[in-house]
């Protein structure tokens, strides 16, 4: 049925279309990242492709590739998008490197918003002019980008350090919002050293250990020069 | 004597012309599921909208690429929570497709029967959540308690009464009880009675048609450019149902209709949701009449379906077989696939890449309601903060399945 769109895009585009492929009924087209944009613009608004309806943007990460004999980049970049009226469908892909940005679909669909973003949550390919490029379902401090094949599954976060948001931004809360592991020293931050917040950012920072580590602060303090029994001796 | 008056030195009087930030969320008692809103208020209108979601992001994706594809099912059951019997099946219509193989027809009307079980559920749970968070709490507790009604016929023919984890890569788990076909003929007309009850108290109360009506109106063309899928679609008046689109299970053999709305608002939206309980059950009734007593409920094909007990017990070709097929687990072919159904929310997608071996290489899960939750910010802006309530509760957000 959609054959007829890859047949449409090739005519079009020539060797722009790097490859198509036909799968299970599933047709895809594959362009370079510089063509992006445009082979969207044009799905989107040729009336016989007629591609009004978006439906997913997501990535595939083969890092295997670039070790090839002939290195590609890593990552696959998918969109897809349908037609209502046509009731066809397509599967566009390109491939995006390490450290590549691509350009944003945000233009010629509005759903590309949060997906993008999570492709790039995800994966960290970033879009180039995307309007709102900040993580989504993880959150800023997240170290790595899970869906890559080399994020070890098992892999642990540090806590995260407390957030040094803008005060206009929180101006009716606490300093305490957005801090989901909330462990202040309140000693420390009475006396003016607004530090510590987590074991691991502490040892990052060279900071003194939180709460989680507030032994050490029981045991007694090592004995200094001004001790008390000086003035004892007076009496 | 002189009146005491003080007047106010005018300055003081000004209003303050700052916009305020309110933060709403991520745990409100009026929202169901966990998720922030930074909203940017003028007054009571919002003029900005900044939705977070993410806070129930348990990685999904990641963890479908560490077992077998079998290994995927517990995962699904807990996207959309709320209907985990269709994730199952979309992620059963997946892998299947991807290996070329169909399922038996009395397999066809199974999923059909405990899936549009699992969509009265969804449509349910959501339009009453809606009617309490608006103060409505007696429809809610009636509705609660038809679904609890097909909850129990679910966990009659599964074990379990939401992680049912009964899809299985070509078939089911178990063949339908004996009891199925009269459990679901006695609650039909349950749940008809018990709606037709919701009705005559929602949609004759004023308060609650003030709530919802010229809320939260999402424009035809907005919805498809931002991938709305579903009911949220229908109600802006596109007809895209992905079982008339593109029927799978046998769909296209059913009688019912794809309720539509007209104006995209947040009334529209559960009067949507309404409607298609009552076109599921439809389908419900016509699919117990069409299910075979007997029959083969898994595809015959010793790469995907397990050998009986009996043989994997007696015989050595049957050991070998379990073995294989539970260690090494099925072994699509090479290649990826988009595979699509209706889901409680809308499109529910499953890209599937396999690299030939016993282990997912990709499992993308389109979510209906992460992407319709993108429209949660162009629809609120310029209403409310009161209508924050009722719009958010027609979007549906599930968080298993918005943040998987």
């Amino acid at each position: 049925m959609s054959k007829k769109v890859l047949d449409r895009l090739v005519g079009h585009f020539h060797e722009r279309i790097l490859e198509t492929e036909s799968f299970r009924g599933d047709d895809e087209a594959r362009v370079a990242p510089a063509d992006w944009v445009a082979v969207a613009r044009f799905l989107r608004d040729d009336a016989e492709c007629a591609m009004n309806q978006f439906i997913d943007i997501t990535a595939v990460d083969y890092p295997e590739r670039e070790q090839d004999a002939k290195p590609q980049p890593r990552f696959d970049v998918l969109l897809i998008v349908r037609s209502l009226v046509k009731k066809h469908r397509i599967r566009l892909k390109t491939r995006v490197g390490e450290g590549e940005e691509l350009d944003t679909l945000f233009g010629v669909w509005s759903g590309a918003n949060w997906t993008e973003r999570e492709v790039y949550d995800m994966f960290g390919v970033r879009f180039r002019g995307h309007p709102d490029l900040r993580r989504i379902l993880l959150y800023e401090e997240f170290v790595g980008h899970p869906l890559r094949k080399d994020y070890p599954i098992n892999k642990t976060q540090p806590l995260v350090a407390y957030r040094d948001v803008p005060a206009a931004k929180l101006a009716p809360f606490g300093d305490d919002e957005g801090n989901p592991f909330g462990r202040i020293d309140w000693l420390a931050r009475m006396s003016g050293r607004n530090l510590q917040v987590s074991p691991a950012i502490a040892v990052q920072q060279g900071q003194r250990p939180a709460l989680s580590s507030a032994s050490e602060d029981l045991a007694p303090p090592p004995p200094t020069a001004a001790a008390p029994t000086a003035p004892a001796a007076k009496d | 004597m002189e009146p005491i008056q003080e007047y106010e030195d005018e300055n003081s009087l000004e209003l303050p012309s700052e916009p305020m930030h309110l933060h709403m969320g991520p745990s409100h008692p009026a929202m169901h599921g966990t998720i922030r809103m930074v909203l940017e208020l003028d007054g009571e209108i919002i003029r900005k909208v900044d939705v977070q979601p993410g806070y129930l992001h348990r990685g999904f994706e990641k963890s479908c690429e560490r077992g077998t594809w079998s290994q995927v099912y517990p995962y699904t059951d807990r996207l959309n929570y709320c209907s985990p019997m269709l994730n199952n099946v979309g992620f059963s219509l997946a892998v299947e497709k991807l290996i070329g193989i169909e399922v038996p027809e009395r397999c066809q009307i199974y999923r059909v029967i405990l899936g549009e079980l699992a969509r009265v559920t969804d449509h349910l749970t959501c339009a009453g959540a809606m009617a309490m968070e608006l103060g409505a709490f007696t429809p809610f507790l009636w509705i609660i308690k038809v679904r609890d009604w097909i909850w129990d016929i679910l966990e009659i023919e599964t074990g379990a009464r939401m992680t049912h984890s009964f899809g299985r890569i070509g078939g089911m788990a178990k063949p339908p009880t004996e009891k199925l076909k009269e459990l679901v003929r006695n609650v039909l007309p349950e749940i008809d009675k018990v709606l037709g009850e919701v009705n005559v108290t929602l949609l004759r109360n004023r308060i609650f048609m003030d709530r919802l009506q010229g809320v939260g109106v999402l424009s035809k063309e907005d919805a498809l450019s931002l991938g709305v899928t579903g009911p949220m679609l229908r109600a802006t008046g596109v007809d895209y149902d992905v079982r008339k689109a593109t029927p799978y299970s046998g769909y296209e053999t059913y009688d019912f209709e794809v309720p539509i709305g007209h104006v995209g608002d947040t009334y529209d939206r559960f009067m949507v949701r309404l409607e298609e309980v009552n076109q599921s059950c439809r389908i419900l009734g016509q699919a117990i009449e069409r299910l075979p007593d007997s029959g083969p409920i898994n595809v015959d094909d010793p790469r995907v379906i397990l050998p009986p007990k009996d043989e994997v017990y007696t015989t050595i070709e049957g050991t070998i077989a379990h073995f294989k097929l539970v260690m090494e687990g099925v072994k699509p072919p090479k290649g990826a696939i988009y595979s699509y159904t209706e889901g409680g929310n809308g499109e529910l997608g499953f890209y599937i890449v396999s690299d030939g071996s016993g282990t997912p290489y990709r499992v993308r899960c389109r979510p209906p309601c992460f992407i319709n939750l993108q429209s949660a910010g162009p629809m609120l802006v310029g209403d409310q903060v009161a209508d924050i309530v009722p719009v958010f509760g027609s979007v549906n957000m599930i968080g298993g399945e918005c943040d998987r």
